[in-house]
């Protein structure tokens, strides 16, 4: 099924991740940082999850702890589900 | 019912084919929870548990899985989640014995203990925080002990396990309480059960309530802990002793 996903679902599931989690709607962009988004650990856990269910794309602890934007965050799940 | 009208889910408590755990399936059933019995070798007491719930007219399962075997307790936890609904009630309350003096304990006493006692319930807690956090809900439910806060000579093993819990216990609530998971534990003291049934004798002049506590009057911390009431009670150990540790 990975091999379906799109980079515009993987975006739209992340950016309608982190609203849920009380960001900004206006200020996700790819390049926004989780850190001027007040999105944290816990969020990221839960991002991975939520990728998981949507996409059946696991995403270890190590690697979401390197992410730093919504981009590295899109990229790292589109590398992780080819 | 009363206290928790239980949401979508379920309620899953180790080691609940007798004593404390038996009593706390019976009280989460009686607040509407479906339940999970879960248990490593009593099958029957454990239909018996499920049977009692049954009768009152609860819903329950038994959950066959020894909780110290990671193989075991994912396969039954996604089974539990399929049938009843999510894990938003964990409560961790499966727990062994091997004592000894530190100076002769072995170390596969020492695993036994440390495996069932605390690494099992890590494992399920990490299992099912996961549905938690999702559903904005969730209530962990560590059975501890005094023994861990106090010493308790023989059981060097049980009381660095259930020292473990307690700390344990502290830091997961402060990672998920703003996702309206609480996690608490229960330090029960001298409780009248099977696991106890060595001990009391010269115990009793110990408590200052001079008798040992039944697992209903545990059963109904457990009870409060998991309710919608307790929402705003996490990282805190309920001491169950009869005044033992005060």
């Amino acid at each position: 099924m990975s091999t379906a996903i799109t980079e515009e679902q993987v975006e739209q599931v992340v950016t309608d991740a982190l609203a849920s989690f009380g960001a900004d709607a206006e200020a996700i962009t790819r390049e926004a940082t989780f850190e001027s988004l007040e999105i944290d650990s816990l969020d990221l856990a839960e991002l991975s999850q939520i990728v998981e269910e949507s996409f059946g794309v696991e995403l270890k602890g190590s690697d979401v702890a390197t992410v730093k934007t919504v981009e590295d965050a899109i990229e790292l799940i589109m590398q992780r589900a080819d | 019912m009363s206290g928790a009208e239980p949401r979508r889910g379920c309620a899953l408590v180790t080691g609940a084919s007798r004593g404390i755990g038996a009593a706390i399936a019976l009280a989460l059933a009686r607040d509407g929870w479906p339940v999970a019995v879960n248990y490593r070798s009593s099958e029957q007491e454990a239909q018996a548990t499920v049977a009692l719930i049954v009768e009152e007219g609860g819903s329950a399962v038994a959950m066959q899985a020894d909780v110290s075997r990671p193989e075991q307790v994912q396969p039954a936890f996604e089974r539990i989640s399929g049938s009843l609904g999510p894990v938003l009630v964990l409560v961790n309350n499966a727990g062994v014995r091997a004592d000894g003096l530190a100076l002769t304990l072995e170390d596969r006493q020492w695993h036994e203990v440390l495996d069932t006692n605390l690494t099992a319930a890590f494992r399920l807690t990490r299992l099912a925080l996961r549905a938690m956090v999702r559903a904005r809900f969730g209530r962990v439910i560590n059975i501890a002990s005094v023994v861990g806060p106090r010493a308790n000579p023989g059981q060097a093993n049980y009381a660095a396990a259930k020292a473990g819990l307690i700390g344990m216990t502290k830091t997961i609530a402060v990672e998920v309480a703003r996702r309206g998971v609480t996690v608490n534990a229960i330090a029960p003291g001298l409780i009248d059960t099977e696991m106890t049934a060595d001990l009391e004798g010269g115990l009793i002049d110990a408590v200052p309530a001079r008798r040992p506590g039944t697992p209903a009057e545990v059963a109904a911390c457990a009870r409060f802990l998991a309710s919608e009431d307790a929402g705003y009670v996490t990282g805190s150990t309920l001491y169950v002793d009869g005044g033992l540790s005060a």
